[in-house]
């Protein structure tokens, strides 16, 4: 009897957790469990233009992908691209941080100052910041002017372009990031600084004996979200260079939108796609497993 | 000596993160003939924001981002806080591998989706509607995690002490749980709201028409109607009327803003 009584009791709790659920396992699984699903099958098909009814052709996709130079290109440059922009912003939003969250005087405008970006739409950045890099006219070319340096094209050359896209999405995202480590900074208790201070210790050897390891959760959660941003953030490419000159500032899922929607090769871009997920994935997992276990979490 | 050279240098930092802004702010208020002069004078003039307001629907635009952004958030706040309060405090059979397939979300963004999305969005008809630009972030699994690290700190005792009273689970999450997650749901309101007023890339792919277009798409192709560098005033005039509302929003509520940011549980 009793037995039955909690019997009844856990199907009625069952019931209520997936009835919570339900909304949100639908949109799941349609846009995103199903479109993976549908990028991995139709990457095995051929899917253009001059193929209006998709045909099979195995791994055909992937072979001519590993033949297309413009794709290691765009590899090598999403790469470059994250390591260019994820150490830089983290180090950088963990200055910010300690700064923003120790300094008396402007302190609102100080946040405001290193936050600001992450308001601003990327397509709004790019406009901003396409007058910023113009020859010539543009701001950072005025700037040199006036010490008699004649500004390169920042955009237009290949050995530049990069640079340029990585500072502006340093100045993008370290404020973001910031808010993060200020979130941090708060659950560490200042007795650990009190006795710190009481014992004399040098404020570099707090810094890394207190500070930096109590931050590591931070550290490893701002990773994370830096890694995939330098994969998702493309949208100032449009505004910007279109990923050229050259495809020297072109980013993988820029070469997607184009492979989908420029030259409208379905199958490839859904090959593109599939790898890309591959890529999110072990990215993830090396994180997960990797970084994880030598974090002590509180 | 060492501290004073540091936080001078940080202050520096912050003047040099503020100038893009200073710099669209003054050119968006100057009058055109002096956009590309370095003189500084004290010319003020709306004229830019007129002229980009006459040429280009941002009305419409306008009006089409706010629904998006509203839609987006009232259907997710609906979605989050259910899955949320299940994940915290229900007990069910497969919650490990459900809350896998929400872990997956995190790593599968729907922006990478673009193209798979964009055919299945073909399949249900949905193309070039504002319901199709909003319908891939109805579930957020950020914002599960976000609520269910702040329903679990909600002592277990009042739920006791409410079903004691006679309230259902529904009642408990609607009376209990949810006000007293606010900070939690003033900090992924702001994630959501401001990721969807900024939004670019899916909105550019699945409309084509004025109708639907949000902001974002509005401003780009405005920008791209002109030559390179001759437009200046115009483009940072419109600029600037795409981010205003979410930059002076973020501004008057910044100390809010942060701080139910800070001890919403985002560690």
């Amino acid at each position: 009897m009793k037995m039955a009584a909690r019997r009844r009791r856990a199907w009625k709790m069952n019931a209520f957790a997936w009835l919570l659920l339900l909304p949100s396992l639908i949109f799941l699984l349609v846009f995103t469990l199903y479109p993976v699903a549908g990028a991995l099958k139709l990457s095995l098909f051929q899917a253009d233009l001059g193929t209006p009814q998709p045909s099979f052709i195995g791994l055909d996709n992937y072979k001519s992908m590993a033949e297309d130079s413009v794709f290691w290109k765009v590899v090598n440059n999403n790469i470059w691209f994250a390591i260019g922009t994820v150490p830089t912003s983290i180090l950088l939003s963990l200055l910010m941080a300690m700064f923003a969250n120790k300094v008396m005087r402007a302190r609102g405008l100080v946040r405001t100052a290193f936050f600001y970006p992450t308001v601003v739409p990327m397509i709004a950045i790019g406009n901003i910041w396409l007058f910023i890099y113009t020859p010539e006219y543009g701001m950072v070319s005025r700037f040199l002017e006036t010490f008699g340096i004649k500004g390169p094209n920042w955009l237009g050359t290949p050995d530049l372009v990069m640079w340029a896209m990585i500072i502006m999405i340093v100045w993008k995202e370290a404020g973001y990031f910031m808010l993060f480590y200020l979130a941090g900074l708060q659950n560490i208790s200042e007795e650990l600084y009190e006795s710190a201070r009481v014992d004399g210790v040098p404020a570099w050897r707090v810094f890394w004996r207190i500070t930096f390891p109590l931050l590591m959760p931070t550290t490893l959660f701002v990773s994370i979200i830096a890694l995939t941003n330098s994969f998702k953030l493309v949208d100032h490419l449009w505004i910007m260079t279109k990923g050229g000159p050259e495809n020297a500032s072109n980013l993988l899922l820029f070469y997607i939108y184009e492979t989908a929607f420029s030259f409208w090769d379905q199958g490839m871009a859904s090959a593109l796609t599939t790898v890309m997920i591959i890529l999110l994935l072990v990215l993830a997992a090396i994180q997960f497993f990797g970084f994880d276990r030598r974090i002590h979490y509180r | 000596m060492m501290k004073k050279i540091s936080y001078g240098l940080m202050y520096i930092l912050a003047a040099v993160w503020l100038i893009p802004l200073v710099w669209t702010v003054w050119t968006a208020f100057r009058p055109k003939r002096l956009a590309l002069s370095s003189s500084i004078s004290i010319d003020f003039t709306l004229s830019n924001f007129t002229h980009v307001w006459n040429s280009a629907p941002f009305g419409t635009y306008y009006m089409n981002t706010l629904l998006i952004v509203a839609g987006v958030f009232t259907v997710q706040f609906l979605t989050v806080s259910m899955a949320a309060f299940a994940f915290a405090r229900v007990e069910f059979w497969g919650k490990s591998a459900i809350f896998l397939l929400f872990l997956a979300q995190i790593m599968i963004p729907a922006d990478i989706l673009i193209f798979p999305n964009y055919t299945v969005l073909r399949d249900l008809s949905l193309l070039d509607t504002k319901l199709g630009i909003m319908i891939p972030y109805f579930a957020s699994a950020f914002g599960v995690f976000l609520l269910r690290q702040m329903f679990k700190t909600i002592p277990f005792e009042l739920d006791e002490a409410a079903r004691m009273e006679g309230c259902s689970l529904w009642q408990i999450l609607w009376r209990i749980y949810m006000p007293l997650a606010r900070p939690a749901y003033v900090s992924f309101g702001l994630v959501s709201v401001s990721y969807h007023w900024n939004n670019f890339l899916w909105p550019l792919i699945i409309t084509n028409s004025v109708e639907n277009r949000p902001l974002t798409v509005g401003l780009a192709i405005f920008a791209q109607s002109f030559e390179t560098g001759a437009q200046w005033s115009e483009v940072t005039a419109a600029t600037m009327l795409v981010i205003l509302p979410l930059l002076l929003g973020f501004m008057v509520f910044q100390r809010q803003f942060m701080n139910s940011f800070i001890h919403s549980g985002i560690k």
